[in-house]
């Protein structure tokens, strides 16, 4: 019940404020609406509790979906401590997200409508991370994507809003095939799409070779493969990260939920369900590495020269997600859904704060018309301060967890890139060079973005800024209770998430990389390492450089921010005025967009015209029917009485004769 | 309930028997009570339709979903030469009856309001088409199943001849080139079948069930006659390359034409190939699956490209049907339970959908007598309600999950992903190709701002509009959640097809 409570309670809200919230008035859609997810929140945590510390994951059978031969779904939960975990997260930043948009869209006429559509979305979600088997897992993961294209497109009467929707919509779409040929490929291996069905046959299988599209692969590196694909659309990983960026178009509370805190997690968190499935893939887990450090790397590039406030922060969730795959692709699972949990916290925290700051100034999004607001909006400039020493990382190097929420998660992260690279892995040393490198610009841009809105002279329009005011209660005190979070999320659960982390993760979650699990019996693998009890997946073990290294770019990125934006501003300008090709280069984000539209969004259209007038006007109709056409349309020009009427006359008497002929014939065959 | 009526006969016929009786009065009625016949004659011809419902719902409700066998059979002698008057439904038949009967009342409701001139004969026109769309779906015997798809053609011909668009004659004649080809090659096919039969099973028969059961056809002869009912199919699925009749019925069709043709008639071909095709010639529809494979790949990518570039919102909706009816094709020839439920399930859902969808373009062509897309624009804004159904149907016609469009397309590909993966990775691309049209046209037509000064004040749907459209919404999200409600009926004829399939071409 509590589980059944938890997940429908935001589809209880959503129906009623989408179906009747223009009868209901906006103040009892938001009411029902947010009351709702706070008690979905508050619920979780009792769940997380339960769960994560008392050990009693369960499983919930809600109802029957669907079965058809072996093909068998039902609508149930798998409770475990990694469902626990997204719980928590979705919820508790889906309330609060809910209470701050009661006074960020105080202004805007269609309120049920948003309320509605964000619950829809936190029960997508919760589906999601909720499912036991790999068809209600495409349910929630499409449904989020429904979600996020309305919201991204909420404000429909902007193109620019509409185009993004679609972008999002249709890029996820493509990792949707590989997600669904990945499920295919899992049910015609196991013969079951149930995920305890399927990872308790693994071992089983896991010399299988598979052809497919006229290659040959081992089939559990195809299903590793194809999943991943869908991770790549959902967590904006490189390749298919375009549609992020974009989708800043939705009003800010969706960024915060949606494009930060948790539907763009869905990727990681997949990965880390299926870790028995990427235990068994060391290419494709190999893949991961290289395709997550790498995006770390170059959102991070990107998010150093952007302007619009939102667009650095999406640039920089599209850089945080890429720390969390290569994580979870040299098998530090726990790892990544650490800076999964912390990184809900700071990253809706920056994206509120950023929200706070629109709002006061206006709608106004571009930071080079902002600057020295601190003193309009100082509890938001104090909370972006707290998030931006969360994202940094800053802690005190060796000590594991004392430090903001993203000091225990990102150091945690480098260490195991350093322990897979210190096993071999190029990989993982890849990753964890890009991982350093990235550090240096999450904590240049961050601070930039400080120093750009809030220091330094107003370079806006005056009576904006004279009218510029701190936000409403309803705004500010989800800002402070997630500030509180992005302060202590990483030394309050550090323990639990890594250090004790077998105990808490209890047989959902591997603790300490490839190299501690045994090759054998995979599914087992949580059982074994839980007996290792000493190992905590710790920092003990390594070169004190590579402990001080996060350390220390983050304080050299902020020195860097420091003397480029404070102690000698106007950088932007000049930067504008002769910035060079690398700059330019980064403005654009790589071109991507510019060669996906010369090349993908360009050859659809030529397709589909040439399909249209060519193929089917130009050959199938003129050679087809019209051919016909001309030639009985001459014969029949002599016959002018049959070909004055109505060509229907004409098609009746035809099928009458053909009906007639018929009886005749079987009359006298069979007589 | 029914032991001793012959309810599927008094299904079908009944509202021919009230169509007659609708002429025949107004025949012979004086002028100023033949206005009076006029005026009542949607409600007649409504109240009929809700008849046939209720009565097709008791029927599905008493069907008996354990069994595979051919239930409420009727049979007797009627042209004499073994040609029987054989009725009888089974899991794969019933639904579609079930989804004729639904659907009709709803057109009929639909066109009350929009149908200006001639009332009464296309009523009529109406009810004739549902006793012979139902009858397709009831016969049991070769020759009546004939008479039955052909001449469900005609009231639809008069149908969009009569009341249809500018181009009608031109749309109505393209219709006709096609299927009057298929139409000659599967009647010579039919009498070859029957001169066969009474050679080689000592009587002559045209019952389907003793063909399918007992007539061994020697695979060489096969080919042909896969090839002379396949010409029949394809072009009422229609398939590529044989769909370009489809977008101009569509277009000149009204609405509630549109609906049927989307609705069921589109559905004969696929039932088609699966009472058809599949018992009786099971070696040629194993070797010369892969030309379906093919056709329907190329339909589901070549015409979602196609759907794209639409400038008329009804062509567009046509272009994704002709996709959507590829993964039936794919479906029901990859021969395994999932393809095959797939495919059963796709077609019911695909009839909810794009008849939901026709719906929603009458609803605005009513209003402004227009489908270019460019001409709408910020509909939203005044028709709120009528842009949440757009979208529901937008969202399962993409095949989201959670709608019944979502089933049939997973079922499908799974099953062809069995036969080949690169199969179901062609069909696949479907998947995204669905959104990028979908999502184009409901930006266009309902997002941005109203720039047409004729939209300022367009009203939304109205109380009847609502009728039409809610329960259709409903039914796409209760089957999507709950597809069982299908399956339960259909699984035992499904399995049983699939087992005499395998047992006839030795596999499994």
């Amino acid at each position: 019940m509590l589980y059944k409570i938890i997940v429908f309670a935001p589809l209880i809200g959503a129906l009623i404020a989408g179906l009747m919230g223009r009868r209901l008035g906006d103040k009892v859609s938001m009411t029902i609406t947010t009351a709702l997810l706070m008690l979905s929140a508050v619920l979780s945590w009792v769940a997380f509790v339960k769960v994560g510390f008392n050990h009693e994951g369960t499983s919930v059978d809600v109802m029957r979906w669907f079965d058809i031969g072996d093909l068998k779904a039902n609508w149930a939960f798998k409770i475990d401590t990694l469902t626990a975990v997204m719980l928590v997260v979705i919820t508790t930043v889906s309330a609060l997200v809910h209470l701050y948009s009661w006074g960020y869209m105080e202004e805007d006429p269609s309120k049920p409508r948003f309320f509605a559509y964000l619950s829809l979305f936190t029960f997508a979600m919760l589906m999601l991370v909720t499912a036991d088997n790999f068809i209600q897992l495409f349910f929630g993961w499409e449904g989020v994507g429904l979600a996020s294209y309305l919201l991204i497109g909420f404000w429909y009467k902007k193109p620019s809003a509409n185009d993004a929707a679609i972008k999002a919509f249709v890029t996820n779409r493509v990792g949707d095939v590989g997600l669904a040929l990945g499920v295919m490929t899992v049910f015609l291996v196991f013969g079951s799409v149930n995920f305890d069905t399927v990872f308790a046959a693994l071992a089983e299988n896991s010399d299988r070779v598979l052809p497919f599209l006229g290659m040959e692969f081992n089939a559990i590196e195809l299903i590793a493969f194809l999943l991943f694909i869908g991770a790549m659309g959902k967590s904006a990983q490189f390749v298919l990260h375009v549609w992020l960026p974009d989708a800043m178009e939705g009003p800010t509370p969706v960024s915060a939920l949606i494009h930060a805190a948790t539907m763009v997690t869905a990727g990681v968190f997949l990965v880390c369900r299926m870790f028995p499935v990427y235990e068994l893939a060391p290419v494709t887990s190999g893949f991961i590495t290289v395709v997550g450090a790498f995006t770390a790397f170059f959102a991070a590039t990107v998010g150093l020269v952007q302007n619009d406030i939102k667009r650095v922060i999406a640039y920089s969730t599209c850089s945080q997600l890429g720390y969390m795959f290569f994580a979870a692709g040299v098998g530090a699972y726990n790892a990544a859904m650490f800076h999964l949990f912390t990184h809900a916290f700071f990253k809706a925290l920056l994206f509120l704060g950023a929200g706070s700051v629109i709002h006061a100034l206006h709608h106004e999004q571009d930071m080079r018309k902002m600057g020295g607001i601190w003193k309009a909006v100082p509890i938001t400039y104090i909370v972006m301060i707290i998030g931006t020493l969360a994202i940094t990382g800053v802690g005190i190097p060796g000590t594991g967890n004392i430090g903001f929420a993203g000091f225990a998660s990102k150091d945690l992260i480098i260490e195991s890139a350093y322990d897979a690279a210190h096993a071999g892995s190029a990989a993982g040393a890849f990753a964890f060079w890009a991982g350093i490198v990235a550090a240096l610009m999450t904590s240049f841009y961050s601070w930039r973005l400080i120093f750009m809105t809030f220091h330094g002279k107003y370079r806006g329009k005056k009576e904006v800024l004279d009218h510029a005011h701190e936000s409403p209660l309803v705004m500010t005190i989800p800002l402070i209770l997630l500030a509180i979070g992005a302060a202590f999320a990483g030394l309050v659960f550090y323990k639990a998430f890594a250090y004790n982390a077998n105990d808490f993760w209890h047989h959902a979650l591997p603790v300490g990389g490839h190299a501690e699990l045994a090759p054998s019996n995979l599914y087992a693998a949580a059982e074994t390492t839980a007996s290792d009890a000493d190992y905590g997946g710790g920092h003990h073990s390594y070169p004190g450089w590579v402990l001080w290294a996060p350390f220390i770019v983050s304080v050299l990125g902020f020195i860097i921010a420091w003397f480029t934006y404070m102690y000698k501003n106007g950088v932007e300008k000049r930067l504008a005025a002769e910035g060079g090709f690398v700059y330019r280069f980064l403005l654009n984000k790589w071109y991507i967009d510019e060669i996906y539209d010369a090349t993908i969004v360009r050859a659809t259209k030529w397709l589909g015209d040439t399909f249209w007038k060519r193929g089917d006007i130009g050959i199938i109709d003129r050679f087809g029917p019209n051919g016909v056409a001309a030639a009985a349309m001459a014969g029949a020009r002599r016959l002018s009485k049959l070909q004055s009427g109505y060509l229907y006359h004409y098609a009746f008497v035809m099928l009458l004769g053909i009906a007639a002929i018929l009886a005749l014939v079987f009359r006298s065959v069979g007589g | 309930m029914f032991e001793n009526v012959p309810i599927l006969s008094f299904i079908t016929f009944f509202p021919l028997i009230v169509a007659l009786f609708l002429m025949f009065i107004a025949k012979v009625s004086r002028d100023n009570a033949k206005a009076q016949i006029e005026k009542n004659a949607p409600m007649v011809a409504l109240l009929t339709s809700i008849a046939v419902f209720i009565l097709s719902f008791i029927l599905v409700l008493q069907f008996d979903a354990s069994s595979a066998e051919f239930q409420f059979v009727e049979d007797t002698q009627w042209l004499g030469g073994g040609i029987e008057y054989r009725m009888g439904v089974d899991g794969i038949s019933v639904l579609f009856i079930l989804l004729t009967a639904f659907l009709t009342p709803l057109c009929i409701l639909g066109s009350m309001k929009s149908i200006t001139k001639r009332k009464l004969e296309y009523m009529v026109a109406f009810l004739i088409l549902e006793t012979l769309m139902i009858g397709v779906f009831c016969a049991l015997d070769l020759v009546l199943f004939y008479l039955f798809f052909e001449a469900v053609l005609i009231p639809m011909f008069i149908i969009i001849g009569v009341w249809g668009g500018k181009n009608r004659v031109y749309a109505s004649y393209k219709f006709f080139i096609y299927t009057l080809l298929g139409s000659v090659l599967m009647l010579a096919a039919v009498l070859w079948i029957y001169g066969y039969g009474a050679a080689n099973l000592g009587t002559a028969t045209t019952n389907i069930e003793v063909l399918s059961r007992d007539l061994d056809i020697p695979a060489g002869a096969q080919t042909w006659l896969w090839l002379a009912f396949f010409a029949s199919f394809a072009v009422k699925m229609p398939m590529w390359p044989v769909h370009t009749w489809l977008p101009d019925a569509h277009v000149e069709a009204p609405t509630a034409g549109s609906v049927i043709l989307a609705g069921i008639l589109l559905k004969l071909g696929g039932y088609g190939f699966l009472r058809f095709s599949l018992p009786l010639f099971p070696d040629a529809s194993v070797s010369l699956a892969p030309i379906i494979f093919w056709m329907s790949v190329i339909a589901i990518i070549y015409t979602s490209l196609v759907a794209y570039r639409q400038h008329d919102m009804k062509k567009l909706i046509a272009y994704s049907s002709v996709a959507h009816m590829g993964f039936v094709t794919m479906g029901i020839f990859v021969v395994n339970v999932q393809g095959i439920q797939g495919a059963l399930f796709q077609m019911l859902s695909h009839g909810l959908i794009s008849g939901a969808l026709f719906f929603c373009v009458g609803v605005i062509y009513d209003r402004m007598h227009t489908r270019e897309i460019a001409f709408y624009g910020g509909l939203v804004k005044n028709m709120p309600i009528y842009a949440f159904f757009l979208m529901l149907f937008t969202m399962a016609n993409v095949g989201l999950p959670g709608t019944s469009g979502f089933i049939g397309e997973i079922w499908t590909m799974i099953g062809a992903y069995q036969y080949s993966p690169w199969l179901a990775a062609g069909a696949a691309l479907g998947m995204i190709l669905s959104a990028v049209y979908a999502l184009f046209l409901y930006r266009e037509v309902v997002f941005g701002e109203v720039t047409n000064d004729k939209l300022t004040d367009i009203e939304d749907v109205t109380r009847n509009e609502f009728i039409i459209l809610a329960p259709l919404a409903l039914f796409v999200i209760v089957l999507g959640v709950y597809p069982s409600l299908v399956t339960d009926i259909t699984a035992a004829s499904v399995d049983n097809l699939i087992s005499n399939f395998n047992a006839a071409t030795g596999q499994g």
